[in-house]
């Protein structure tokens, strides 16, 4: 009963911030939006016993993801007036789609085909059992060839945001310390002797 | 040694790792030493391909990886291949002044992406592996920074690309919700079970079909693949048009065959039409190109058709003709963008049908190198690429599409068109200069040897034929 009763508070609030996120004109607020509906969706699946995919979503995508996210979103200061132009024009098809995806998507949804027969239904793990443990060991066993791959993937990632975005060095406008420090006071400083002037 | 056939995937991925470093710390412009030591990575893996080749096939970790004789031959074909791509590479890259030691060590990754596609052995290795070719495709055709063409080309690339990705695993997760395996012989197992059609499987069928088609390039989803081919560095489109095809090609024959063989007669009926636009759209739009690079995009997009036919005949000769003609038209493709790296002079492409005109006056040999080439591309016979076609249209009219067989060969005879009119160009035209070809002595070695493989292997198609039905025994 209080599971049920926190479950629809945190799928109400969940619900409540993902349709601001779209509706909200500041996008500073729709940002802080996103990290409350993903804040309560890590609160459901607290509810599920998925503690360590819960922790996983407040830490990266709320700590680090949104919050280089709202970073962004803060310097750009991207003009919205020109994204929202035209929004009238494109209302009425843009309603039709809507309304034939969703008509769609309950015809696929009712006709039964969808019905989950696998996997089983996991049943209660009890308060002993740890779901980290438990990823870590299908992890390094069952999917460690998957999970190696993953890490390359992440590699070439880094390689080529890196290769993409650095410039060679020497465009980049730094002191060279070694040249600084050979450097003599005569070829820096001048004296010049001035009469001086008559008032 | 349990883990041996995984051999040359550790070596590669070792080696890149490696490479990333040393050329961190090299200080030379020229980029020689990642040059070479890239090249011997994947001459290491090679040998170590060949050395661990498999009799049987062996499925390790967990049923994520298989090495059987068809990965053994793609995995070696694949390194062939690219090592042929570096020597013309950097060329290319040293006459336009884009050198960059980044373009190896993700070459490498891309090499690793494709190896680990070809011995996928679960839906989740496929994705994989395809995700970290792919990413590696995306910077390098997005490293020519200073072109608004390549920028362009990497995003429409990247953006479709991801499209076609995420209806990849779309797909599969449809096929893993309703199987509940990963592994492909055993999603396979459960479909032969399956009493009757189920929906859910053929819309996660036509999902994945799409991933493939996206990737091949096969019309309707070839959008990418003129304006890709053009906007990248030509070092880098040579590497696009040759090697992941047929890691593509591995990837159509482990979802579809080894993953979904139950829903042959589903998936025939899909891949017949995906292959007769291809070479339609292919063969025709090719004809008003004026820049050789699109109109290779073109000839790509109908080779894919002819390739089609054969995995559509739906049996093991036939996906032996298959991969017969993906390796045939991967050594002919590097051949030809080959020539047009050749052709290109410092900072200039050399990438309009024009820059062919009277090539015969400026360099004989190279033109009949090129002659060759187009020749096996139209499918004349004696050479390779009639084999390549004379193989699929055998397997096709075996599994009783004869109608299918016709427009196969009328398509090829429209196509015939736009390869003569380059041999046109470069024997009955007056040049427009006479400048001598700027090229290395390796460049023009492995671009000669190349062209003269397309003209040896055309007199005994029998030893590449024995060499793919034997991979496709199993």
């Amino acid at each position: 009963m209080i599971v049920q009763a926190i479950f629809y508070f945190f799928a109400a609030v969940l619900v409540l911030s993902a349709a601001l996120v779209i509706t909200v004109r500041n996008p500073v607020h729709a940002a802080l939006f996103l990290v409350l509906a993903f804040f309560s969706s890590a609160a459901i699946w607290l509810l599920l016993e998925a503690e360590f995919l819960a922790i996983a979503l407040v830490l990266v995508y709320v700590g680090a993801v949104m919050v280089l996210f709202l970073f962004v979103v803060m310097m750009l200061d991207i003009n919205l007036a020109p994204l929202r132009e035209g929004f009238a024009r494109y209302l009425p098809l843009g309603i039709a789609v809507a309304l034939l995806m969703a008509v769609a998507m309950g015809l696929v949804v009712a006709s039964g085909y969808f019905d989950a027969r696998f996997p089983p239904r996991a049943g209660e793990a009890g308060p002993a059992a740890s779901n980290t443990l438990e990823l870590g060991h299908a992890m390094y066993t069952d999917f460690l060839y998957p999970f190696e791959i993953a890490g390359a993937i992440l590699l070439v990632a880094i390689i080529a945001a890196i290769a993409l975005t650095m410039r060679k060095p020497r465009t980049l406008k730094t002191p060279r310390p070694e040249k600084q420090i050979v450097a003599r006071r005569e070829e820096r400083v001048r004296l010049v002797k001035m009469e001086a002037e008559k008032r | 040694m349990i883990w041996a056939p995984l051999a040359p995937e550790i070596a590669l991925l070792s080696a890149a790792c490696l490479l990333l470093i040393i050329d961190t710390l090299s200080r030379d412009e020229k980029r020689r030493l990642t040059y070479w030591l890239g090249l011997a990575a994947l001459i290491l893996s090679a040998v170590l391909v060949l050395a661990f080749s498999p009799l049987e096939p062996v499925v390790l970790l967990h049923g994520h990886y298989v090495s059987d004789p068809m990965s053994a031959v793609l995995k070696e074909a694949i390194c062939v291949i690219t090592i042929a791509v570096f020597f013309y590479a950097y060329d290319y890259f040293e006459e336009h002044g884009l050198l960059q030691g980044e373009f190896f060590v993700l070459s490498l990754f891309a090499v690793l992406g494709m190896m680990v596609m070809v011995s996928a052995h679960s839906l989740l290795t496929v994705y994989l592996g395809l995700e970290l070719l792919s990413l590696s495709l995306y910077a390098l055709v997005a490293m020519h920074r200073d072109s608004p063409t390549a920028s362009e080309a990497a995003i429409k690339y990247f953006v479709l690309g991801a499209l076609a990705s995420g209806m990849l695993l779309y797909g599969m997760s449809m096929l893993y919700g309703v199987t509940g395996t990963l592994e492909l012989p055993a999603v396979s197992a459960v479909i032969a079970q399956e009493a009757g059609r189920n929906l859910i499987l053929v819309f996660g069928l036509v999902f994945v079909i799409v991933g493939i088609a996206f990737k091949l390039g096969a019309v309707p989803f070839h959008m990418w693949v003129p304006d890709v081919y053009e906007g990248s560095p030509t070092a880098v489109t040579l590497f696009i048009s040759s090697a992941p095809k047929i890691a593509a090609f591995a990837m159509a024959i482990r979802l579809l065959v080894d993953g979904m063989a139950p829903l042959v007669s589903d998936w025939q009926g899909m891949l017949i039409i995906l292959s007769l636009l291809s070479m339609a759209a292919g063969n025709v739009i090719a004809i008003s190109q004026t820049n050789i690079k699109r109109m290779l995009a073109y000839s790509t997009i109908a080779h894919v058709g002819f390739l089609l036919l054969g995995i559509l005949s739906g049996t093991r000769t036939g996906y032996a003709g298959s991969m017969f003609y993906v390796l045939v038209y991967a050594l002919m493709s590097i051949g030809a963008f080959g020539m047009v790296i050749l052709l290109g002079r410092h900072r200039f492409e050399a990438d309009r049908l024009d820059d062919f005109q009277g090539l015969s006056r400026r360099s004989p040999w190279f033109a009949f190198i090129m002659l060759i080439l187009m020749f096996s591309m139209a499918g004349a016979p004696p050479l390779i690429g009639f084999w390549a076609k004379w193989f699929v249209i055998k397997e096709v009219i075996a599994a009783g599409y004869v109608w299918l067989a016709v427009l196969a060969v009328t398509f090829s005879v429209i196509g015939a068109y736009y390869y003569l009119r380059i041999v046109k160009l470069m024997y009955f035209d007056e040049p427009t200069h006479l400048t001598a070809l700027k090229a290395s002595q390796e460049m023009r070695f492995i671009l000669s040897l190349n062209g003269l493989a397309v003209l040896l292997l055309g007199f005994m198609p029998g030893l590449l034929m024995a060499v793919c039905v034997q991979a496709m025994r199993m």
